[in-house]
Order: C-alpha cells, then structure tokens, then sequence
C-alpha cells in the first residue's frame, strides 16, 4: 500500500528534551489504533531550526507545521489531520498572535532564511542512509573519485572560495593543498567537532540531522590529499550525535562508502571517532590533535602547521563540521552556484545558534552579508517582552559585541573583525537592556580562565588579572586605573598568547569597553550598576507610598528578609537581603525599588 | 548488504529518490483534494484517494500531491475531488469512486482532457480563493 500522508517529528536534541521520542512513539501507536499504520509513514528528522517552537510535527503533503505538541496530541492529530483531513488549528504556529499560519513559507522566521548546509536536517531520517542518498548523497563522492582529478577537487574549492566556519576563515582549500603537496605515505583527516561555546550547537544539530554529509566530505577530502584514516572529534556530552554518527558509520560500511574500495575503486577510507572530555581549548586545533593522540589537550606552536605536521606529525587536514557539510554541495552544485551566494570574501552561507533575549531562539542559516538587523527582527521575532535591544555578541567567549547602530552591518568575517567582534563558529547570543556589560564580560572571561589549559603565561596569569579586576570593578571598588590595566593585559595577551584561546580570551573586554565605557565608569565613579545585575551595588527597597501591604514578596522571600503587617507597607532587611530579585519580580504594584 | 559498486549506487539512488520524491512538496505542481468529511468517507472517500496514490504510483507520476480537505459542502455527490493542474481550469469532481479516480489520472492530468461525465463544477470563488 502507498503511503498517503508523511508525518516529520523533529528529532534534534532541543525537541528531544521536550519529549519528541515519546510524541513519535505516540503517532506510530495512534496510526496502528486508528487503523491508518499502512498509509501514514511516520519519520523522525534531525533539527528544523525553529526550536523556541519546538517540539515540531510537520505534516505532508499538507505542510502543516504544528508546533509545541504534546505527547497526548498524537490521537487528535491522526484522527483529526489524518483521517478527517481537518487541520488541527489550535497546534499550528501562531505568528505574532493573530492568525495561525499552515505553511513554513508563510511563517517569517524561515523568510530569510537559505538552508544550504542544514539542506536535508528536518527534512530526512538521519538515521536511513537511504534518505541521504536519495538526497544526491554520495553523488559528491562519486564525482570525486570517478570524474574529478584531486587538482581539480581543489581548484573547485578554490573557486568556491569556502573559508574554514570554525572562527578564523582561513580558505579551505589552502589547508588541503598544503597536505596534498606533502610526499608522505600516511596522511589523516580530522573532523573539529569539539563545539563549545556557551550556547552554540550549530555543529551538533549538523550531526544530528545529516551525519552522511559529514562523512562523505572526509572521504572526499581523503581521496584528494592521499589519506585513508579520517578521525571525528566529538565531545562526550553530545550523546545523540554520537550515536547517530556511529549509525551512519556502520551503515556507510555496510554499503561499502567507506571502508576498503570504496564503490569498486582502489580508494579505501575510513572514519573514527574520538571522544573529548568537554574541555573548551580542544576545539582549538593542535590541542585537539594532541588529544587524538592521547596526550593532554594543550596547543602546541604553529608553524608547524597541522596541514604539514598534525596528527602523530603526519599531514593532516582538519576542518570545522560545518566546513565539512559545505563540500558535497559545491562539488554537486558547482563552485560558481557556490560563490554566487555572500558577499566578496565571504562566500556561501553561515550557521547561528540564535539564543539569548529573543523571541524565536532557534538554528538559523543565512547567506554570507545578511545584515544582523535582519537576523534579529525578522527571523528572530524581535527582542523578548518588548525590551530594548542592547548588544549581540558573536563568536562567543572569543568574540565581542555589536551594539544597534551597527546593526545594518553586514554579517561576514572582514566586517566582524572591523567591529572588534569574530565570526567564531556562530553562536549568536542576544542582550537587552536588562543585562549589565560588566557582568557579561565577567562571565565569559570567568568560562575562558576555567578553560585556559595553563601552558602558556600570558593566558594562564593574564585571564586571571584581568577577571580580578573585573570582580573589582563588579563590587564597586575599581578604579580608574584599573581600565587602562585592563587594555594593557588584554592587548599583552592579544599578542603573546600561545593559542586562539588566549588570544581571544580578552575580546569581550574590549569590545564591551569600547562600546559601553560609560557603563564601566558607572561601576566605577558611582558604585551603580544600571541592569542591577552587579549584585554588591544594588539595593532593593520598599515604597511605602506604592505597597499595599499584600505580601506575596515576603513569601517569595528565601531567606525571610521581608517583615510587615497586613496591609501595611513592607520592609526589606538589608543584612538579610541576598538581592535575588524574588521580591522585585513578584510585585504587582511598582513598590520594590533596585537602586 | 553487499558493498555497493557505482552502478549499484546510482540505481539505488534513482530508486530511493522516487520514493523520496513523493514525500516532497516543492516540486509539486499538481494538486488533486479529496472532500474527506464524515459524508465523503461514508460515501468511499478514502478508497478513491488510495485508487488516486496507486495509479499515480502506477503511472510514475511524482509531481502530483493528493491533499485531504473536510466536506465542501456538496455532500450528494461525494467523494468529490478538486484537481489543480498548470494549464488546465480548477475543476470540481462529483461521485468519485475509484474507477473514474483512475480515469481522472489518465485523462485530466496525463491526458489534458476533463473526465465529463463526473464533472461537478468550477469551484464556486467562496470555496477556492483565487490568487
């Protein structure tokens, strides 16, 4: 029996959490209760990027797009969408609270959106390698190795002006050809899947979605620069990824993709993965190789470049996962349909974790120079609550923030740098006039000094100055001086830091100072922290003028600082208070005060 | 599974893109919509749009999606089912069974041609909206 209806349950690790398994399960019960099992072919996806929405079911041929559905929703949605042909309106995505929208197409948060690496997550069974190669899957592959030379392999990607999405843009196709030059019989590939940014997981939902796309771009990158081992390295806490790659390992070796001649050819390649302990600086190449290599993940000195010396000193290509899911489609597509979409340095398309004070968190993929206005209004729905935007920051602990009057500035690498900001691998976090810069600052330099490897100086006691002072500066105790000091580390560790890591690390501090030193000096001249964040420079008072005495905050209270007569005004204890901001929440009546 | 030679994968591919190809909707230019409310399913609804799958499977067509939608409100001569097709008038089908499914397959969407005897009408502008 031909199916008749296609139900697409998102399977990514958001939707996961909020009981997506349970929802798939539910619909395949219901499909065999309601006697619809042999025409309703139910498949579980990878990410459809909408996560604020999640978890998603869509729908085919219909293309409804239902959004946070339950695990009990399965029953109405069969006997309803399935088999009554009666969409269910109260699940369909509701945009800005009037009308319930059907279609992706209509729904604004995929408007501008171009999904050229994320092009089958939501759309396929990461699971079936089927899918992926109905998809043009392996088509790459093929070309490769039959039709390509690897000079012309690399000559595309030239073409394609693909530059490396882990942070840094250096062009791809350098890094191949620099080891394809190399005369050394053994030669590895290496897969940088060690993601670690406070709120990015672009690499993860790549993984999770189209785990073949990554595989048979190492292939391909094996075959060009003479490797036949290809290593993945994934962090431990990435369970589903891990899981989905090793089925999509096994099963590329079941089909003889990977493996020993490949496709009848004498190419023969395959892939490992190895699994990191969740340490930040691994990302940064050369200590993930020595990880690899079982030693402790600290960087080594560049030159040697991994490209000439890498992994156990041999040649070694090593690219970012989302550089990897690049590769298939430029050499399917062509390095011209590649190069026409960005900007002139900045080709194709480029993956954001959209997180933060914004309505629609979500995995969003847009073309090269789309100006970050439009990532943030359009697809991102605007800020939460009707605040008012503060700053963005990109590239994550190693990058800076970009405040609204750059906000028409396109988004590719040269600009961001121009900025004081990095591309970085994409993590994308947005602030609102709640939150205090000092205190963001302070947060992703408190995540790189825990982070720091310790080898070299200039990160291991720079980090650690530069966050003393901004504790400091937090508590109202810094001085003027201490700003002056805080641009000297910085640029001190700019210079001499051994790794990226280091290098980066005083980013945030810059930028944030650049941008808002009036909000330091705040800190500093006044003791008065503006978002009422810094905690040692706010206090929470009571109006009597506004209290009605109803109570609801000295309930709230944890520690019981609140005390006062009903209906009468209240007052706070301050050698109680621990300034949690319970009461000022809780309050309906404007009468606590945060000075 | 044997390992697969080159020729292996690209048969398999072909293969599995056609089923995959009927999941899809972008490449979709044809709509065929049965009426499944309560009168169309009592009146055979549902082996009219299995008649319409198989035969569009039969006949290798994958440009064609078969949509559901509740009662048009013409519930004396269902199973009725409006066809979509570039080229051709929005036309409505009464009394739909999976004979003359079969035949507006053949004739209408391969054959340009409508199926007379089983017209019902044009869709009135208060059912379909025109863009």
């Amino acid at each position: 029996m031909e199916f008749n209806h296609y139900i697409l349950v998102c399977g990514g690790t958001g939707c996961e959490s909020s009981k997506a398994d349970d929802i798939y399960r539910n619909l395949l019960k219901e499909c065999e209760a309601q006697g619809v099992k042999d025409s309703v072919q139910v498949v579980k996806t990878g990410c459809f990027g909408f996560c604020e929405q999640g978890p998603i079911v869509k729908i085919l041929p219909e293309e409804s797009f239902y959004v946070q559905v339950k695990p009990d929703d399965a029953r109405e949605l069969i006997a309803e969408h399935i088999v009554k042909g009666r969409q269910v309106e109260r699940l369909l995505y509701d945009q800005e609270k009037t009308r319930r929208l059907t279609g992706i197409e209509d729904i604004q948060f995929y408007q501008k959106q171009l999904r050229v690496v994320l092009r089958n997550c939501g759309v396929i069974n990461p699971e079936n390698i089927d899918e992926y190669i109905a998809r043009e899957g392996y088509a790459a592959l093929e070309k490769a190795i039959f039709e390509m030379t690897p000079d012309e392999v690399v000559e595309e990607l030239k073409t394609s002006g693909l530059r490396g999405r882990g942070g840094a843009g250096f062009p791809t196709w350098m890094k191949w050809k620099f080891t394809k030059q190399v005369q050394e019989e053994e030669k590895y590939i290496v897969c940088n899947a060690d993601e670690g940014d406070p709120g990015a997981y672009m690499d993860r939902s790549t993984l999770e979605g189209d785990p073949h796309n990554v595989l048979e771009a190492m292939a391909i990158a094996g075959h060009t620069v003479g490797a036949k081992q290809g290593y993945i390295y994934i962090r431990a806490e990435y369970p589903l990824a891990i899981n989905r790659l090793n089925k999509a390992i096994e099963q590329a070796l079941d089909y003889g993709l990977l493996g020993e001649n490949i496709l009848g050819s004498d190419f023969s390649f395959n892939i490992e993965l190895r699994l990191g302990a969740g340490a930040f600086v691994c990302g940064e190449e050369t200590a993930l190789l020595a990880s690899v290599e079982g030693e402790r993940g600290m960087p080594r000195p560049r030159p040697p470049f991994p490209a000439v010396k890498g992994l156990w000193n041999k040649p070694t290509v090593i690219n970012n996962v989302e550089t990897w899911a690049n590769i298939p489609v430029i050499l399917l597509r062509g390095a011209n349909w590649f190069s026409n979409i960005g900007t002139d340095k900045s080709k194709g398309t480029k993956v954001f974790a959209l997180t933060g004070k914004i309505n629609n968190s979500g995995l969003v993929e847009v073309p090269m120079g789309t100006p970050l206005r439009d990532i943030i209004n359009d697809i991102g729905g605007g800020i939460k609550d009707g605040k008012a935007f503060k700053a963005v920051q990109t590239g994550g602990p190693s990058g800076g923030v970009i405040t609204s009057e750059f906000l028409d500035t396109p988004i590719d690498y040269e600009h961001l740098q121009e900025l004081g900001s990095i591309m970085g691998s994409g993590g994308m976090i947005v602030m609102d006039e709640d939150d205090c810069m000092v205190d963001v600052a302070k947060f992703y330099l408190g995540f790189t000094v825990d982070e720091s490897c310790g080898k070299c100086a200039p990160c291991r006691v720079g980090g650690r100055k530069l966050l003393n002072i901004l504790e400091r500066i937090s508590k109202g105790q810094g001085s003027r001086q201490d700003l002056q000091k805080l641009k000297d580390i910085g640029e001190a560790m700019k210079r001499a830091a051994l790794c990226g890591l280091g290098q980066t690390a005083p980013n945030p501090i810059l930028s944030t100072m650049k941008y808002f030193e009036d909000e330091y000096l705040e800190h500093i001249d006044e003791q008065y922290c503006r978002a009422g964040k810094c905690k040692e420079l706010v206090t929470y008072t009571i109006n009597p003028e506004n209290c009605i005495g109803c109570g609801i905050c000295a309930r709230r209270c944890p520690v019981n600082a609140i005390s006062g007569e009903k209906r009468q005004p209240h007052e706070i204890d301050q050698a109680l208070c621990i300034k949690c901001g319970e009461c000022y929440n809780a309050c309906k009546f404007d009468a606590v005060i945060v000075k | 599974m044997a390992k697969l030679s080159l020729e292996e994968l690209r048969k398999l591919r072909d293969e599995k893109r056609y089923e995959l190809d009927k999941r899809e909707t972008e490449n979709k230019d044809t709509e065929i919509i049965v009426g499944m409310g309560t009168c169309g399913i009592a009146a055979g609804a549902k082996e009219a749009m299995q008649a319409f799958i198989e035969e569009l499977n039969d006949q290798g067509l994958s440009n064609v999606a078969v949509k559901q939608t509740g009662c048009m409100g013409l519930c004396y001569s269902e199973p009725t089912v409006e066809v979509h097709l570039p080229g051709m008038p929005d036309i409505i089908y009464g009394d739909v069974d999976p004979e003359t499914a079969k035949k507006i397959v053949r004739k209408h969407i391969m054959g340009k041609t409508l199926v007379n005897d089983h017209i019902y009408d044009r869709p009135a502008a208060d059912i379909v909206k025109k863009d």
